[in-house]
């Protein structure tokens, strides 16, 4: 069923823990935290059947992953994906093991999980199992992904069509954007037009080494989708068939995170810094460029955010829209959270002490 | 016999108590923690990787001296050793 109002709750996954706010007249209000001071990589609500998954990156213990049946009152550690034994002696193979969750996304059968290194698994029941999906991890074209921010590549992004739900989507820091159309079975690179300027020039424009820091589909139409690259804004009228650059975006199209309108393929957010290694907002000036045309103008958006001087960072999931299309917020590495209730335009905080935040989830809670 | 015991902090996650088991002459430390993963199998995952070594952050001490060699199978375990398993001060 199809929901357009504003979500109940807002999720911040952070580096100590699962901050959970309750919608409370136009903004959030703190409620409380779940497993408190652990690092929360990715969570999934599978709206489904109410299901909450929380994945953890434990810095001792691993990577760990959590269920909840309850809204998030009780969890149970399930299984967490494994890789097959490696062969220390081929390079690619060398050192591999499943170091971080990185994105999952769900149709009503299936769960897909991204890890870092760059592996795709599935689960059928729930998450009480996991899959590697053999087809992409055996794929030649994996020995030539790198690390992109972290010392080894990633799946972050995975985007399902759900006309097609065996049609999937990934999007991968470094390995561009690969898609299956039989539900993971077989394996195409998906990145035509991505340009890559911290490569040799003559590759350039080579698919399978592009950096896509993170990739949206519109729900309302999964034909268009945005990537925020390590290149700048990339856009896709054609389900990822091709992508071409939107340029002349200030003051920077260097950033981590995208979001779309889910009712409005026209409409994208963006939290944009200043390339590469610096990451930073420019001027030290927070912003947020919001895009009401597809890409051919780009407003920018300071009201309600800092006036001094900012060193905020947004990562790749930390930017967020409620189903309302008009409710979106953004957490920083440095532990700032705001929430906006027009669109981008105005912006309130939400706190100021909180721990990095990866990501941010809006869910609406069912009654159980 | 081996004699094996943990950190508390363990607790939070698994609850475990210190045991015995059977080592023999020339056994790894990869053969005592096999026979640990069977009386404790969610331990597993905390302790070791999907590829069975030793995870980076996990320290464990084998009479009284730090292994530093993270393929368990290269560690060799003395019949009575004494084993505590800690986690590292780095990777808090």
């Amino acid at each position: 069923m199809s929901h357009k109002t504003v979500h109940t709750h807002l999720f911040a996954a952070t580096r100590k823990g699962l901050v959970r706010y309750r919608r409370h007249e136009h903004s959030y209000v703190f409620e409380q935290v779940h497993f408190i001071g652990e690092p929360v990589t990715m969570l999934l609500h599978d709206t489904h059947n109410q299901r909450f998954y929380a994945a953890l990156r434990l810095g001792h213990f691993g990577p760990k992953l959590h269920r909840s049946d309850d809204n998030g009152q009780t969890w149970q550690e399930i299984a967490t994906p494994q890789l097959p034994k490696q062969d220390d002696d081929k390079p690619q193979e060398k050192g591999n093991s499943v170091d971080m969750i990185w994105s999952m996304a769900c149709t009503e059968k299936r769960i897909w999980l991204g890890t870092i290194p760059g592996a795709l698994f599935y689960s059928d029941d729930g998450g009480d199992s996991w899959h590697l999906v053999e087809s992409l991890w055996n794929a030649p074209e994996r020995s030539g992904w790198f690390g992109g921010g972290y010392d080894q590549p990633g799946i972050h992004s995975i985007c399902i069509d759900p006309r097609k739900p065996e049609r999937v989507i990934i999007a991968i820091s470094c390995g561009g954007v690969w898609r299956t159309e039989d539900n993971g079975r077989t394996w195409a690179l998906s990145a035509k037009g991505l340009f890559a300027a911290y490569m040799p020039p003559e590759l350039a424009t080579q698919e399978n080494t592009q950096d896509p820091h993170c990739m949206v589909m519109c729900a309302a139409n999964p034909d268009v989708l945005w990537i925020q690259h390590h290149n700048g804004i990339f856009l896709s009228e054609d389900n990822a068939h091709h992508w071409q650059q939107i340029h002349g975006v200030t003051p920077s199209d260097f950033g981590f995170a995208v979001t779309v309108d889910p009712s409005n393929e026209n409409l994208a957010w963006f939290v944009p810094g200043i390339k590469d290694e610096c990451r930073l907002p420019k001027d030290y000036a927070l912003c947020v460029t919001h895009t009401p045309d597809r890409g051919k103008r780009f407003n920018v958006h300071r009201a309600g955010l800092p006036t001094e001087p900012s060193f905020d960072l947004v990562y790749r999931h930390a930017l967020a829209i409620s189903e309302d299309g008009k409710t979106l917020a953004f957490g920083t590495t440095t532990g700032n959270l705001w929430c906006s209730s027009d669109a981008g335009k105005h912006w309130q905080c939400l706190s100021h002490t909180l721990a990095p935040i990866n990501l941010l989830a809006f869910a609406r809670l069912a009654h159980k | 016999m081996a004699h094996i015991s943990f950190t508390s902090n363990l607790q939070k996650h698994v609850s475990v108590d210190s045991l015995e088991v059977i080592s023999g002459s020339g056994d790894s430390l990869a053969q005592v923690f096999t026979q640990v993963f069977v009386q404790y199998p969610a331990l597993k995952t905390y302790l070791v990787d999907d590829q069975f070594r030793l995870r980076q952050h996990v320290a464990v001490f084998v009479d009284h001296t730090l292994v530093r060699e993270k393929d368990l199978t290269k560690v060799h375990c003395a019949v009575h050793a004494d084993i505590f398993v800690a986690q590292a001060l780095s990777g808090g």
